[in-house]
Parts: structure tokens; C-alpha cells; sequence
């Protein structure tokens, strides 16, 4: 999964944000949309393009938990695990998937199917427990719910 | 005749289905040969109603909520084209009906990225005055709204406007803090779906109040339909003349861009959010200089949240005096307030400041989604106290909240039922400040994990009158040691906690709980 990384690609990504200021975040995203991951050879490359040294920019990708160091199984699922969804009984679900996959959150499956991380609000506190399932939002997650989506995801 | 229909687009309309009721409707349409002119609005706000589906009728609006997609084909039939059937007119609903939308005024019911809808629904009329004046009597006009900061600080937003006004300086900048991270608040996500071109309007007229050419939105890598709709509506706004160097022809300039961060509740503190612009760890400056002296890179700078913005094109608009009549004591004007959690009737009820927070929770909430009795209530976030029914009478106002131990902080209320341990809630408290920590300062970033070791023991009933003291006199030390709210109000959370809810705090003797 993890391929050697395309300089060339990297390069033009990198070229493409030249003379914005503040460039950095919307690069490493850039980097992350296009490989899954940030690269480590990115990292060196946005230092000499910055002029900023490399420990810098590594305690940049360091500090955002969105940035990756390998890239994510082939369905992320982002369970809220802030109050609102607490107050809607988001742990008890979570226990049940961390329980049925075999898998705690923050991890991915030895077979790269899938990602489940923990996330705090995704703005959806009315319509709690709320996930999101490769980018798409869901809401008044239920056990029925969550069985379904598994099968989806981890048959 | 064509019908017309509105599906919401916001994120939680989609969560709860909104794009396959959409699909639906579009599918029986076309069977029944039905000429059809759907719009994807936002959301009215009325979450346990979504999907909402309304209808255009002679009269007004229809509504028609909860819909499944397998729904469709019945409401057809019943004739829901006609408007027959469903929950009547959307405007007469109790929940929309008791609540002075000044901001939200036009979310849920236009096409967010019609230009036509937003200026059909009283759009840049702010904005056309404010370039009529001097930028000192705009910010004048805004100070006498009375108008202090949405975020949770409660800062007069004219104050702040005045003094980057009068600060010299080559370049300004103007940035909306849209990195809205507290859980049970959505009022930034539901503006930037459902009317972003309100943002863009707030965020000109403090460009020219203050001689900022310049604006930043920075929001949050969990909103992505937010910063879709809110990225396609800068650039119709750039296509019209509305952004760019001659502001509907004003000769006067004034450009945007959205930053996207990347998953740190610190980057909602202002000086963490600014460093992260700049391509920085989200890290907490020390405060002075103020980000209105030396704010992004290292200019005078005019940061504020959504919603303070948002509530400018109406200042200017309406006139001051119109905004201010609203409210209680020192806090003038409306409040978003986000209803959430286990509550019945969760959603947005803007209305002025004063109502009570028993009001909010039991009469337009409902109660709980569970239908058991209501533990406790956090206003403000992962930072705000924990309030128990016995002071369901405070007033939502900044003054009475801090009275009472705790904060508005960006609206937030989110309700527990009696199923919840609070000393649970304490740990987690703990918790997220020790995940989300920026690690400059040592109280917040150590204080919150010996913290969680602390409750830990509490909750494994270990030396417990021993550790409540220890907890108390750690939360002394974040409170008044820590750099920024991060670590500074985790103890809000905490301590409320502990002092109302003594009994969830295993073989702590109540007297012991009352001094």
C-alpha cells in the first residue's frame, strides 16, 4: 500500500501553492488528498520550499491529527465521541464495533478494510450518535444501524 | 404547473437521509409526469423534523417531517404537492414561531448559493449602507449595538473593531473563526451550509470598517459540505463583483480564502487559529500583543467568530438600535442557541438573550430524546459547566451565567439524561483537554492527564475525600496557571461536576460537597 513515493507529483503539489502565504496546511492537505498520506519525503520537500528547516514542518504534521503517517484502510469510519453523542449512548456503540471487527479505535485492520478513528463533533449534536463513513455523515446511529453499515464495510 | 419542493442540503438533513428522500421525490415526479423544481436549502433547524420536505403553496410554506424515502410515494398520493397533509405552514411551527431570527433569518428558507434568493431576502442591504459611511461610524454602529463576541469570550465586537481601526499598518486582516469544535454546537456549520453569503457580507463590512482588504475564513476539517457550499458561494461572489477590488462598485477592495484545519480543538482559540494560517502548530500565543495590534502575520487583525459577523449585516441594515432593543442586561441582541444531545425537540432557536435555561430545555426542547428525567445540562461546550435542574431558572445571559458558576460560551446546550455518572463526564473533561492540549503550558498540559489519574482513583473509589481535594486544588491551578480557556475552563466542567452531582463522586460524604 505504501508506494515509493512520486517525487515528481509531490514537486508539482508543492509548486502549485509557491507564493501563498501560509502555505503549509493547505500543501500537507493537498499531499494527503493525493497519496493518503503525508509522505516522508514531503516533508524535506516543503522545508527547502518554505525555507523553513525540517524539524519544523514535521512538528506541523506532528501537532494536526489529521495528517497520516500511513495511509487509512479502505473505509475510514469516524465515530463522535464528544458529550453530545455520550448523552446518546455513543460509548456503548462504539464498544460494539470496536467489538465485532476485532479493533480498537486509532487503528487500522491488518487487512487494510478499514480505519475506525474517534472524533470530537462533527456538528451533527442534534441528530447524535453521529459518524462519518468515508466522507459521507451519518446520524441517529443505532445498533441495527451500525450492524448494517459493518456488513457495508466489513463483510 | 410546476412544484416546487425544498430538500435541506445541511449535513445533518444528509446524515439523516436527505439526499435519498431528494432522490425519491425526484423519482416519483417524473413518474407521475409531475413538473418539479426542487431547491436544496438549508436546514430550518428543526433537527428531529429532518429530512424536512416543504412544499411552496399559495399560502406559504408546507412542511412535512420526518420523511423516509419509502414515504414518498404515500405523501404524493395524499397530495403533497398541493401542500395536504404534513406538520401546516413551516413559519406557524412552535418552534420556529417563538424565536427572533436576526441572523438565521434567511437559513432553511433560500437557495444558499442564489444569488437572486439573497438579495430577494433583504441580502447586502447592510453591506450598501456600510459603504455609504465612514468606517469610524460603522464601527460606532456596531459598538452601540451592544454586540459581544459569539465565540464564548462575550467581547464587545466594536471595541475590538476600534482598535484595529486606529492601529497604523501596512496590510489588515479580517478573520472569521469558524473553527467551531465545541460538542452540541452547529450554528457556524448550519450558516455556512445554509447562507454563506451572509459570512461574506459580515466579513466586507468589517474589512471596511476597519481598512482590512483581506479575510480569512479558517473552519474545520469535519465540515466538508460547510466549506464546499461556503468555497462555490466566494466564488459567485467573486464572479458578481461582490469580492475582489471594486466591492459592487465601490472602487474599494476586498478579497477572501478559505483555511481548512486539520482536527486541533485548540485552533478555535484565537491565537492557536492564527498561528495555524500561518502554517504553524496550532500553539497558543501569549496575550499581549492582541491579535488587534499584532494578529496574522504580525498585522492588526480583526478576529471573530461566525456568528458575531453574521449578526453585523443586520446592525448595519436594520439600524443599531433595532438590535439592541433585544436582549437582557449587558448581553443585546439574539443568541443562536444549539439544542443537543438526549432532547427531544434538538435544533437552532435564535431569540434575545434572557430566556431561561429550564424554558430551553423542557418547554422547546421537550425533554429528554429518552423520555426520562434530565440530569444535567452543559451550556458552552466541552469547557461550560454542568448545570442541574436546580438552576434551570438562570437567565441565558453572559453575567448570569458566570454568576452561577459557568459560561455561554458559543450556545451549546447539550442534555443528559439520569442514566449519566458525572464523574464520568469529569474524566472526560479531562480527558479532551489532555488529547487536545497544544503543550505549551505546563498546567494544561500535565494538570489534565494527572487529572484523568485523579478521577480514575475517585471513580475506583480509592482515597476519594483525599483526591476530591487534590482535584480541586489542581483545577485552581489550571484555572489561574493555564495559558488559554483550553486548560483554564476545563475546570468549569470538573468542578461543576463535583459540586453539584456529589453522590456520582463514589463515598464523598454531601456535607463535604456544600462548602
Amino acid at each position: 500500500m505504501q508506494a515509493a513515493p512520486d517525487r515528481s507529483r509531490l514537486e508539482e503539489i508543492i509548486t502549485g501553492f509557491a507564493g501563498m502565504e501560509g502555505a503549509t496546511l493547505p500543501t500537507l492537505h493537498a499531499i494527503q488528498a493525493a497519496f493518503g498520506h503525508i509522505p516522508e519525503a514531503a516533508i524535506q520537500m516543503i522545508a527547502d520550499a518554505e525555507n523553513r528547516s525540517r524539524a519544523e514542518i514535521h512538528g506541523v504534521v506532528s501537532f494536526y491529527h489529521d495528517f497520516r503517517e500511513q495511509s487509512a484502510g479502505r473505509c475510514v469510519l469516524r465515530l463522535c465521541r464528544a458529550e453530545a453523542c455520550q448523552s446518546m449512548g455513543v460509548d456503548a456503540l462504539a464498544d460494539r464495533i470496536s467489538g465485532e471487527l476485532g479493533l480498537d479505535f486509532g487503528s487500522t485492520a491488518a487487512d487494510g478494510s478499514i480505519t475506525l478513528e474517534n472524533v470530537y463533533c462533527l456538528g451533527l449534536c442534534a441528530t447524535a450518535p453521529a459518524a462519518m463513513v468515508n466522507g459521507k455523515p451519518i446520524g441517529r446511529l443505532t445498533e441495527a444501524r451500525v450492524e448494517k453499515l459493518l456488513r457495508e464495510v466489513a463483510p | 404547473m410546476t412544484v416546487t419542493l425544498y430538500v435541506p442540503r445541511d449535513a445533518a438533513a444528509l446524515a439523516v437521509g436527505a439526499d435519498e428522500v431528494a432522490a425519491a421525490i425526484r423519482a416519483e415526479a417524473e413518474r407521475r409526469g409531475v413538473p418539479l423544481r426542487l431547491i436544496r436549502n438549508g436546514s430550518r433547524g428543526m433537527f428531529w423534523l429532518e429530512p424536512l420536505v416543504e412544499v411552496a403553496t399559495p399560502a406559504g410554506r408546507k412542511a412535512f417531517g420526518p420523511v423516509a424515502p419509502e414515504d414518498v410515494p404515500r405523501l404524493f398520493e395524499e397530495g403533497l404537492t398541493e401542500g395536504r397533509g404534513g406538520l401546516g405552514l413551516t413559519e406557524e411551527l412552535p418552534f420556529l414561531k417563538q424565536q427572533q431570527r436576526f441572523t438565521f433569518a434567511r437559513c432553511g428558507v433560500v437557495d444558499p448559493l442564489s444569488l437572486a434568493d439573497y438579495a430577494a431576502h433583504d441580502g447586502w442591504q447592510g453591506l450598501r449602507r456600510a459603504l455609504a459611511l465612514a468606517p469610524a461610524d460603522i464601527v460606532a454602529e456596531v459598538t452601540k449595538s451592544g454586540l459581544r463576541g459569539r465565540g464564548g469570550a462575550g467581547f464587545p465586537t466594536g471595541i475590538k473593531w476600534k482598535t484595529v481601526l486606529e492601529a497604523k499598518a501596512p496590510r489588515k486582516f479580517i478573520v472569521a473563526n469558524a473553527d467551531e469544535g465545541d460538542s452540541g454546537t452547529f450554528a457556524d456549520r448550519m450558516l455556512m451550509e445554509g447562507d454563506p453569503f451572509l459570512l461574506i457580507e459580515g466579513m466586507i463590512i468589517a474589512g471596511l470598517a476597519v481598512g482590512a482588504g483581506k479575510g480569512y475564513i479558517y473552519t474545520r476539517s469535519e465540515y466538508p459540505h460547510a466549506i464546499d457550499v461556503t468555497g462555490a458561494a466566494i466564488e459567485i461572489a467573486r464572479s458578481a463583483g461582490i469580492l475582489g477590488d471594486n466591492v459592487l462598485g465601490s472602487g474599494r477592495g476586498f478579497d477572501l480564502e478559505i483555511r481548512v484545519g486539520a482536527g486541533a480543538y485548540v485552533c478555535g482559540e484565537e491565537t492557536a487559529l492564527l498561528e495555524s494560517i500561518e502554517g504553524k502548530r496550532g500553539q497558543v500565543r501569549a496575550k499581549p500583543p492582541l491579535p488587534a495590534h499584532e494578529g496574522l502575520f504580525g498585522q492588526p487583525t480583526v478576529i471573530n467568530n461566525v456568528i458575531s459577523l453574521t449578526s453585523v449585516p443586520f446592525i448595519l441594515a436594520k439600524g443599531a438600535e433595532a438590535y439592541a432593543a433585544v436582549g437582557f442586561g449587558r448581553s443585546r441582541g439574539t443568541m443562536p442557541i444549539q439544542l443537543a444531545g438526549n432532547i427531544r425537540h434538538g435544533g437552532l432557536f435564535e431569540a434575545g438573550f434572557g430566556i431561561t435555561l429550564g424554558q430551553l430545555v423542557d418547554e422547546i426542547g421537550g425533554g429528554t430524546a429518552s423520555g426520562r428525567p434530565v440530569k444535567a445540562v452543559q451550556v458552552g461546550g466541552p469547557l461550560g459547566a454542568y448545570f442541574p435542574p436546580a438552576l434551570f431558572d438562570t437567565p441565558f445571559d453572559y453575567e448570569a451565567f458566570t454568576k452561577a458558576g459557568g459560561l455561554i460560551g458559543h450556545g451549546g446546550v447539550v442534555v443528559f439524561d439520569d442514566s449519566v455518572q458525572m464523574a464520568r463526564q469529569a474524566r472526560f473533561a479531562m480527558d479532551f483537554c489532555a488529547i487536545e492540549s497544544c503543550g505549551k503550558c505546563t498546567p494544561c498540559r500535565i494538570g489534565s492527564t494527572r487529572g484523568v489519574e485523579t478521577l480514575d482513583r475517585i471513580l475506583a473509589g480509592t482515597e476519594v475525600t483525599k483526591n476530591v481535594t487534590l482535584l480541586e486544588d489542581l483545577c485552581e491551578t489550571m484555572k489561574f496557571g493555564s495559558l488559554c480557556a483550553l486548560g483554564g475552563f476545563t475546570p468549569y466542567p470538573v468542578l461543576s461536576a463535583l459540586h453539584h452531582f456529589p453522590d456520582d463522586f463514589a463515598g464523598r460524604p454531601r456535607a463535604a460537597a456544600a462548602e
